[in-house]
């Protein structure tokens, strides 16, 4: 007997818009199977994760500020990503971004007034775009892959922002603590609501999220990043040019990357510090795909991480799990998100073995 | 060999092959004799292929009974086609361009090495049937037609009762395809039987024994195609009445509207064709065909009319007398230049998206379906449906995805996104190329009646006959030269032939001594 994997011949849409929430279901399960398995109390390591923070009201705000930076940072390279061109290094622009506000900041330390912070998001933007100019010049000049370069470039990002904080920005009131100077309040994203950890970065990233759905649906640039992604030559016979396109998404992509970083150093943080980076950059490539690429789909996935991270640090107390356990469960996510669209995709058929095969034979 | 009467050499009783939802063969049933060149006639898609692949091992049938001398068999493998004596030579062919001849053939043979042995059986074979061929020569240096002949003497290495050949001259120009037709006779009085697939109708009077006709997947006649009038076996085989194309009364052409003028590009990837110093002019009322067989830059000709491959130099393409050789495809569109590649889903259209996305590929700057860099669904649907409506494409509406419209229909909306727009200069590749004959005759009226409205029309084609139909002059590509012009309705077939294969019939370094002259 014979099995033999075959495409679909007609995708379900359901199926398709389903195959998140199923991936979700069976890294619930095979989480707990796995940490039953290591001798943890496995169902209870994935009640903890995945519900308890949407059950409890006072970790909402949690859940705002950690699905921030990933939704931003999703949405952004989703752009890239519909239209083939991999810029994992978001990361990178993340920490650039911070390091570009950060400038600002510092620059207007002794300052007052309005313009302040939204100079530090604008540069945080720009900065990010910069540091993604990078690869993106490479790529479509040297035809350099941009998943390598921009990875990479992650890595020196890393390194120049370890240097500024022990050097030239570390806080001269900072008993040499490798810090900048906290940010004064002009410099700090104010709370939306009074007395909790929500910040304005929050709205900020989830309005991007929705203007960002807005420009793909209905505009030439939006298009132009459909069509790239779905039928190359057919970009090139509409006069999108391939290099132009990898140049705007790859731009976009930096920017939201930066704003998410200044947002969160404007915020969370207040300065920054060398435990700034937190591989936002890098679960936000997760949550781009578990959101289907889509603007909104990701506002939902980013939320769905944010209660990975927030129930993997309460877990940490209530059932003793490592602190590796979230990064093991939003891993297991992508595999099994991987899984599923590829049983969304193909089917296993039984090969029926030719009944009349061995008459023939001689 | 067997005698008349005897059982045939291959027999297929009630083969049927369902994928999905489409029945590719529904109870076909036909008989080869052994000794004879046998037809298997049938549009694109009526199923001629698939029943290609069951009998040479490729696919498995989902029910009915294939005889090989009268015993019944199960063909698993191509090896065991090849086994039972059944050589195939596949209309794409299987060959690696970086390896030579020799080795070419010893991949496809089972176990054979490309040693001074097989070289030697090479050239025996490809002399005593007249194809002659160097086993060392590295296979990107050889002519498509060469490259046949691979595949043919590979077959024949095997000693095959029965050569299957699939659409063998789609590639070939007509002297190419003469030579053929002298090889396979002659494979045929030596006894062996050749299963000849096609739809060209002129080769199968001549050459053919017998013809099995399928539509939809079904046979629908058993013929003598020496007996039978063409046009009656082409209407069997699309099962309605043939229509020709109505064509206006001649007129004195235009003013030029679309100049290539010594045009050259180099190749973008390796296995590209460079254009060579190509020149042509297509005045507004005229159609110009431009023949050449596949693979002589066609496709790169089409990219540098429609602006997706910037010309070097500006003023080797003219449009209108302005230079636009330096624009994109977008800036070529607002001055009038529409343009269709041969490859309709994921080129000229994309599959995933709707008819009404569709619409926003080539039309946004025309038909005005953008304001301000925002889309206008609304005015692209319409549009859409209009499209639909005037080129009577078989659609759910603007809304269904590109996809699921069969080929004929899709190229029909693609030909009607481009003329609604009432181009200056329309420039379309394979305008026919997998479409049912009913779509066929209404594209090639449309082009014929858009030329008529004061367009220039550039149609590239493999299609002699088609060229023929709708052009009024014709010029043929070859490894990236343009050749001189002729009139369309009274060059010989022979001579466009010569044509397509670089013999363009100039006096040699004539163009050169005027130009001396001059100073």
């Amino acid at each position: 007997m014979a099995w033999r994997i075959e495409p679909r011949a007609e995708r379900s849409r359901a199926l398709d818009l389903a195959a998140p929430a199923l991936a979700v279901a069976a890294t619930i399960v095979i989480g707990s199977l796995v940490f039953s398995a290591l001798g943890y109390d496995g169902l209870g390591a994935a009640r903890e994760i995945f519900l308890s923070p949407l059950a409890d009201p006072q970790r909402w705000p949690d859940l705002g500020v950690k699905s921030a930076p990933l939704v931003l940072i999703a949405v952004g390279l989703s752009f890239g990503f519909r239209a083939n061109v991999w810029n994992i290094g978001a990361e990178g622009q993340y920490v650039v971004g911070a390091i570009a506000g950060t400038g600002v900041a510092l620059a207007a330390y002794d300052m007052a007034g309005y313009w302040i912070l939204p100079a530090m998001l604008v540069a945080g933007a720009l900065g990010g775009a910069a540091y993604a100019a990078i690869p993106a010049l490479l790529r479509t000049r040297f035809k350099v892959s941009e998943i390598l370069s921009s990875l990479m470039l992650s890595y020196v990002a890393l390194q120049l922002l370890y240097f500024l904080v022990r050097g030239p920005w570390r806080d001269p009131q900072g008993y040499n603590f490798p810090q900048t100077r906290t940010f004064t309040d002009w410099e700090t994203l104010p709370a939306v609501v009074p007395g909790t950890v929500l910040h304005l970065g929050v709205p900020i990233a989830f309005l991007a999220a929705f203007l960002a759905w807005i420009v793909l649906r209905a505009t030439v640039l939006g298009f132009e990043v459909r069509v790239v992604g779905l039928a190359p030559a057919a970009a090139r016979y509409a006069g999108f040019e391939a290099d132009r396109t990898a140049w705007r998404t790859m731009l976009a992509g930096g920017a939201f990357a930066g704003l998410a970083g200044i947002l969160e150093a404007a915020g969370p943080f207040g300065q920054l510090t060398p435990q700034f980076p937190q591989g936002y950059g890098y679960v936000a490539i997760i949550v781009a795909f578990l959101g289907r690429l889509h603007p909104l789909g990701i506002a939902l996935a980013g939320i769905v991480m944010a209660v990975s991270y927030v129930g993997g640090e309460t877990a940490q107390t209530t059932v003793g799990l490592p602190g590796a356990a979230a990064g093991v469960f939003q891993a297991l996510m992508l595999f099994c998100l991987l899984a599923v669209d590829m049983a969304t995709r193909y089917r296993l058929r039984r090969v029926a073995p030719a009944p009349s095969a061995a008459g023939a034979r001689p | 060999m067997a005698d008349v009467g005897a059982s045939p050499l291959l027999e297929l009783r009630g083969v049927t092959n369902t994928f999905g939802a489409l029945k590719a063969n529904d109870g076909v049933s036909l008989a080869v004799g052994a000794g004879r060149i046998h037809a298997l006639l049938g549009e694109n898609g009526a199923g001629k292929s698939t029943l290609v692949k069951i009998v040479f091992g490729v696919l498995k049938p989902d029910s009915g009974d294939m005889l090989w001398q009268g015993a019944p068999v199960e063909v698993a493998s191509p090896a065991a086609a090849r086994k039972l004596g059944i050589g195939m030579v596949f209309q794409h062919f299987s060959l690696f361009d970086a390896m030579t001849v020799a080795e070419n053939v010893a991949l496809g043979l089972d176990g054979a090495r490309a040693d001074a042995a097989l070289e030697r059986r090479i050239v025996e074979v490809a002399e005593s049937y007249g194809l002659p061929l160097d086993p060392r020569r590295a296979t990107h240096t050889l002519s498509v037609g060469e490259r046949q002949r691979i595949e043919i003497v590979r077959a024949l290495l095997q000693d095959p009762k029965l050569l299957v050949m699939d659409e063998p001259t789609s590639v070939l120009t007509p002297q190419e395809v003469e030579r053929l037709f002298v090889t396979l006779r002659k494979l045929r009085d030596e006894g062996r039987s050749i299963l000849y697939i096609s739809h060209k109708l002129r080769e199968i009077e001549e050459l053919c024994d017998a013809a099995t006709i399928l539509r939809q997947g079904r046979v629908v006649a058993e013929v003598d195609p020496r007996r039978t009038d063409a046009r009656r076996m082409a209407e069997l085989m699309i099962g309605s009445e043939l229509k020709g194309v109505a064509r206006p009364a001649a007129r004195a052409p235009g003013e030029v509207r679309l100049a290539v003028r010594g045009l050259d590009l180099p190749p973008e990837g390796q296995f590209e064709t460079p254009l060579r110093g190509a020149s042509f002019e297509v005045r507004a009322g005229e159609v110009l065909g431009i023949a050449g067989v596949a693979g002589n830059g066609q496709v790169e000709l089409m990219r540098a009319l429609t602006g997706e491959r910037r010309a070097p130099r500006a003023d080797m393409i003219l449009l209108d007398g302005a230079p636009v050789g330096a624009l994109g495809p977008e800036a070529r569109r607002k001055l009038g230049l529409a343009g269709a590649p041969e490859e309709r889903n994921g080129h000229a259209a994309v599959g995933d998206m709707s008819l009404a996305d569709n619409a926003f590929l080539s039309a946004r700057h025309v038909r005005g379906l953008t304001s301000r860099g925002a889309l206008r669904p609304r005015a692209a649907r319409a549009y859409a449906r209009d499209v639909i409506a005037a080129f009577a494409v078989k659609a759910g509406g603007p809304d269904a995805l590109a996809r699921s419209l069969s080929g004929g229909n899709l190229q029909k909306y693609v030909v009607g996104r481009e003329m609604l727009q009432a181009p200056k200069v329309f420039v379309v590749a394979q305008p026919t190329w997998g479409v049912d004959a009913g779509a066929t005759a209404a594209i090639r009226q449309a082009i014929v009646d858009l030329a008529a409205g004061g367009a220039a029309v550039v149609v590239v084609s493999q299609d002699l006959d088609e060229l023929r139909e709708i052009s009024d002059r014709l010029v043929a590509l070859n490894a990236g030269r343009v050749s001189r012009a002729v009139d369309a309705a009274s060059a010989s077939v022979e001579e466009i032939g010569l044509m397509m294969g670089g013999v363009h019939g100039e006096p040699p370094a004539a163009t050169g001594g005027a130009v001396g002259l001059a100073h």
